[in-house]
Order: C-alpha cells, then structure tokens, then sequence
C-alpha cells in the first residue's frame, strides 16, 4: 500500500518509540499535521517554537529519551534555534524536525524559506534534508541513532512540503550503516591500570565529574569509585545530583559560583579524576593554575574533549559507566582500603572556616538563598529541579542539596533565559508521577512566558517560583562588583507589570504572592499542595549576590587563598 | 607549519559545507583545499593543507572525526607522501617571445594549451616551489590570469 512522506515520517517516529512531539503547525508541516491525527502519538501545541525546542530538551533529560520537536519552515524553523544550540552545548539528545518549502522552490527566497540545515551546521550534531522520499525511513532510523549514542546531540531533519505530499512505497528501515560514526565506548585497558595506578599512588585525589555521568548512567558508578577510593567528589552545574551532597565526601559545586572548599581541594589534589566533564571557562576560570598540583585522568566518550582546553596525564575515551566499572575492577585487584583522614582534615579546616552559609537561620528579610533551602525541605525525594538562568540558577545549584541523578534540569553550557518553563513543561510530561518545580527568575520567566499556556491547556501541575528581585540579578552583581555599581539596563522594578499574579490568572493558572519570611513555609507548602499549575510570585530581597565568586578568568582558588 | 591532511568522506551534499564551516568556527585558515570523487562514487577524498601548530591541529583532527560523514582521516608525512597542484597561467606574449616562453614551458614539463595572437595559456604541475617559480619566470612577460587547483596528495607504497 502507497502512503504518503508525512505518513511514512511518523511511521518511522513511532517504530523509535516516538510518543510525543511538541510543536507549532505551519504550511510546510501541514501534511504532517494531519498525519498526526491518525497517530498515537501525542502532539503538544506550544506556543512558540523556541519553547517546543526547550520543552523537547527538558523531555529528554528527564526521561533519558530522544525529546522531538516540530516547527514549520522559514520563521518556525529559526525560532527553533535556540533551543538546538542549548541541547547541542549540554550533549542532550534531540530530533528536530522542520518543514522546507517545496524542493521545486528551495534556493528560490520562496514565502518562508530559511536555510535551516545551513543556519543549524554549527549547532547540531548531524543534520539532513530530504530529497527523497524513499530516505525518509532511513533518515529517522539514522537520526534517533546518532542523538541518542556516542555523545548525544540534536539532530536535524528538514522535509520540504512536496515530499510529504509524495505517495510511495513504504518500508521501514531495520539496518543502520554509517560509515563514518563508530562511537567508542569501552575504555582502553592500559588506560585503565594507569589509572588504576595513578589513583593508588595518590595522597590528595578529588573525582571532578559532570553531566557525562548522567548521559551515561553511571551514578551508582561514580558513587562506588568514590567509596572505593574514598576520595571527595566535586561536580560542575551539570553534574549536580551525581553524587549525593549529604554525603561527607561530597563537596558541592566547583567553580565560578562552587564552593570555596571545592575549588581549594581542586587546587590542592595530586590526582584529578575528570569524569564526563569538558573543563568549561567557568569550572576552571584562569587554566593556568586548575588543578595545577594534580596529575590528571579525564574520562569522556568524546576523544574531542580529550586536551580541548586541559593538558590530562591519563586520557580515557569511552562511556562513563563502562570505564568506571572497568577501573573498579581493576582497582579491586588490590583492595586495601587508602587512608585521606590527613586530606579530609585539610579540606574539613577550609570548610569550616569558608562555610556555604547564606541559607542558614532565618533572616529577617526573604532572602533567595533561603527560599530555595526551604523549598527543598517541603519538597519530597522524587522532586524534579528545573531552573531557569542567573542568580536564581545558581543559588539553587548551591543550596539545593541533590542526593539524586536526573532530577535537576538547568541550561548549562549555552546559559539560555527562557529555559526553565517549557522545560519544565517537557519534564512533566516526562515523568507525570514526579513533582516538577520550577525555581525562575524575573527576567527569565518572561523570556517564554507564554507557554503558562501550555500548563494551562495541558494540566501539567508545574510548580513555578520566580525568585523576584527587580533586577536581572547575574547582571547586576557584575555591575556592581566590576563596574562600580554602575547599574545599566538591569532594572525590573518589583511593582512594575507585569503583575505575575494577575498573569498566572489571566493564563487559568493559580498565582500567589509571597512577601514575608514568616508565612514562607506555609504558603510555599500551599503552593506545592495544589492540583494544578501554580506560580508563586516570591518578593526576595533587592540586592543580594551569588558568593562565592570567582571573577571571570580568575584563579578558582583566589577567593580563599587571598584570606587564608 | 604546514600540514597536509586526506579526508575520506562520504560523497553526498554538504559534506564540503560542514567541513569548511567547522575549520572557520575553530578559526582556522585553509590554505589550499582539492577534493574529488574517489575509485569509489560513494566517496571523495579531501586534501587539506592548512598553517597550524601541533596542538590545535590534534584538536581540528578531533572535530573533524566528528563528523558524521567523515570515515577517515590521514595527516601526510611530506617525506612519505606525493602531492601535485595544477596551476593554469594566462600571460600576455608578443609574437616575437613566443618560442621563449615555450622552452620555459617545456623546461618546467608543463604544457601551452592555448595561444591566441597576444596571449597564451599554459598548465603546469608540481608542487607550491615548482609552481611559484614558474610564476616568477611568468610575470615579467605580463599575467593576465592564474587559477590553481589545491594541492591533491597521497602516502607512498600500499
């Protein structure tokens, strides 16, 4: 029997499991569109494409899926761009589909054509456009492939109109042959007992692990190596929730915005375990002295990663979770358990004396900082995290306390306001048993505010708290602290629209408002107790700042070492 | 430094976009670029000279296997590999200098493909000192026009 492309493309989506698509219809993609109609697959209407993309990134990381999205060609297709670029620099698995006017018209500046496949290159991690019809099968196979293994990444596939017009003779494609992409996964034995031998003639190692450990699943891993070598563990933003933070081993974040001890340890170890890890600018701040003292082990699957931005003494290309356990057992071949009480002691004095501490009493105005402890306290094991990006982002990496994998979603490497809420969104539709809160800010939340519509429509029971301090606050605190507080083009007055409470009603969602520190818990608990969508509007103090903080091309030790 | 690289890439559209696009991201200058259908149409072969220093050519390397279409990718020992470029050069020749500019020709084993009453083209081949010489020889009569391939090379033995 002849189907049609648009037919033979959601055939093709739904023998990878496809079971929901978010997206915005258009007249490139209305033959998919009514494609999807006979499908079991479930389309979200978003409504903007750039949330579709988000949503998608915010599916996939929560479930471990491929997340899909769906624009129409031209003006649909670019507002999907942010999001592939925010999925490309966090390694997040991702099908982006989009219409193309028809092929007879392709190169003609036909009405909304865009070269998506040209404009994506640098962004995506393979692309495609069809020109025929019988690729469609073979293309979909390829493209779920490619995203989901090696280092994951959003791929592309662009359909012009004709071609989902065309009747053909459908067949599903079983086979999978690409030449040119053979990830390596198994770590390189030698590599491994160097490792081995690395980590047992070491005094001061610290494991340093990031979002690898997610993407590969090798949390239980990480936390045995951990154990096993009894050694403290750092993550960068992506990491979070890797390891337990309740766990005395555990020393937060590193970094710009990590904690003091964390960044002093790094500085100090002899031996760096990086594991999934890509040594961003804002882990390592000035390279020439991270991990200046430490011979280093980087694990990572991309053999790109490996000397990118840091010279490693012992280079291992593979997936996390298979080297990890390769170097347990080898590391099992000599069991005596190492003894650090000198190196904790050295850590634990730092830790002391440098305290993360901005949560802790009560203050006697709402601060971030406490607001995000307490909502962690209310909230149960099972919570998702979303955030969104600024202050907001990284008091909640700081003061959360992760003790779970996958459970915190945040725009790392491309640091993209607007994030948070149709992340959120794809999130809950992910995992609709989880609680999923999102913890936002002023400026961010506006950035893809009206996708409150899609909570609406949807009955998602997304918990939205808008950390608003008038200010967008990242900025701010630069101004103020390298610009002589020079504020420019930061302001958002509290009081000025929109009036968030007044919004969330106008979307049929639940607004509330929260002011003081004294009802804090009990509204926040009200909050998180509805059945339904709801924002809170938490009037949090003007001018409070990230600390600590490392300026940009710092030394990540100098905020301690200068006092110490 | 100059270094020679031969990519086996998959023969499909694109391919050239994506390779040129990331060698401009990581800002990196292509030198010279030849690229062609190889004994097998499903794949062409690339030859990329480019200036670079060790370390960031490892990365270039690196990215580039990251391409999807890319299958392989070979750095050429200038002692353990040929490379030829062709260049065509237009020159201006007066009638009476004609005979001298064709032993210059032959002495460089090159070949006049076309002559008309002011002007000849000739093609040579070799590698950049080989052609740049010949340039040198050129100019006094006039150029008019030069049009280079890119070198295209290969390892010695099996």
């Amino acid at each position: 029997m002849k189907i049609n492309g648009a037919t033979a493309l959601i055939k093709s989506l739904e023998a990878e499991g496809v079971e929901v698509i978010f997206g915005y219809p258009g007249g490139a993609v209305i033959q998919i569109y009514d494609g999807l109609l006979d499908s079991g697959i479930r389309h979200v209407l978003v409504r903007h494409e750039q949330g579709a993309s988000h949503a998608a990134d915010g599916y996939a990381r929560a479930s471990g899926k491929v997340g899909v999205c769906l624009g129409t060609s031209g003006p649909g297709a670019t507002n999907l761009v942010t999001g592939i670029c925010n999925a490309h620099m966090d390694s997040i698995p991702m099908v982006v589909l989009t219409g193309q006017v028809p092929s007879y018209n392709i190169g003609t500046d036909a009405f909304q054509e865009a070269d998506i496949f040209g404009i994506t290159l640098p962004i995506v991690k393979h692309s495609y456009l069809i020109k025929d019809v019988h690729d469609i099968p073979r293309v979909v196979k390829e493209a779920f492939h490619i995203a989901l293994t090696g280092r994951p990444g959003p791929v592309l596939i662009d359909v012009p109109s004709d071609i989902s017009k065309t009747m053909h003779q459908f067949r599903l494609a079983t086979e999978i042959d690409l030449p040119g992409y053979k990830p390596t996964t198994g770590g390189h034995p030698k590599q491994v007992k160097a490792a081995a031998d690395l980590i047992r003639a070491s005094k001061r190692p610290i494991i340093y692990c990031g979002g690898g450990v997610m993407r590969s699943g090798a949390a239980a891993e990480l936390r045995q190596l951990a154990h096993r070598i009894n050694a403290p563990v750092t993550t960068t933003i992506m990491g979070l929730g890797a390891f337990p933070e309740d766990d005395p081993k555990s020393l937060g974040m590193l970094g710009m915005h990590g904690t003091s001890y964390a960044n002093w340890a790094i500085t100090r170890a002899d031996a760096m375990l990086a594991i999934g890890v890509r040594f961003d600018d804002r882990v390592t701040g000035n390279k020439t002295s991270f991990g200046q003292n430490a011979k280093i082990v980087h694990i990572d699957i991309d053999p790109a990663e490996i000397e990118k931005n840091i010279k490693v003494d012992v280079p291992i290309v593979g997936d996390v979770r298979d080297v990890l356990r390769a170097l347990l057992e080898e590391l099992d071949k000599d069991p005596s358990p190492p003894d650090r009480a000198e190196w904790y002691a050295a850590i634990d004095t730092i830790r002391a004396k440098y305290p993360l501490d901005a949560a802790d009493g009560t203050p006697s105005e709402l601060k971030p900082q406490y607001a995000i402890r307490r909502l962690s306290k209310l909230t149960h094991e099972d919570v998702i995290v979303c955030v969104d990006v600024g202050q907001h982002q990284m008091w909640s990496a700081q003061y959360w306390g992760f003790r779970h994998a996958n459970k915190w979603l945040s725009s790392s490497g491309l640091g993209t306001m607007g994030f948070g809420l149709p992340a959120a969104i794809g999130a809950q539709i992910a995992r609709p048993n989880d609680q999923v809160v999102l913890i936002t800010g002023d400026g961010s939340i506006q950035m893809c505010i009206q996708e409150l519509a899609v909570a609406s429509a949807e009955k998602l029971p997304v918990k939205i708290f808008i950390m608003n301090n008038g200010f967008l606050g990242m900025v701010r605190q630069w101004q103020a602290l390298m610009y002589n507080r020079r504020y420019s083009g930061v302001s958002l007055p509290p009081d000025a629209p929109p009036d968030f409470v007044k919004l969330a009603e106008a979307y049929g969602i639940r607004g509330m408002r929260i002011t003081d520190v004294a009802r804090f818990d009990q509204q926040a608990a009200e909050a998180l107790a509805h059945d339904g969508p709801v924002l809170v509007d938490v009037r949090v103090a003007r001018e409070e700042n990230v600390t600590p903080m490392v300026k940009p091309g710092g030394h990540v030790h100098e905020q301690v070492e200068d006092e110490v | 430094m100059k270094m020679t690289l031969s990519v086996l890439v998959e023969n499909k559209p694109g391919v050239l976009t994506r390779i040129a696009g990331l060698f401009a991201r990581r800002g990196f200058n292509i030198d010279s670029l030849a690229v062609g259908q190889t004994e097998d149409p499903t794949l062409s072969r690339m030859t990329i000279v480019v200036n670079a220093a060790e370390h960031p050519m490892e990365q270039v390397e690196k990215q580039l296997h990251k391409l999807i279409n890319v299958i392989k990718i070979s750095h050429l020992d200038p002692d353990a590999s040929v490379g030829r470029e062709l260049m065509l050069i237009k020159v201006t020749v007066p009638p009476a200098k004609r005979v001298e500019i064709f032993d210059l020709v032959n002495t460089f084993r090159g070949n006049v493909i076309d002559v008309s009453r002011n002007a000849l083209v000739a093609e040579v081949t070799g590698d950049s000192a080989k052609l740049k010489a010949f340039q040198e020889l050129m100019a006094p009569y006039g150029i008019v026009e030069i049009c280079r391939t890119g070198k295209a090379a290969m390892s010695r033995g099996k």
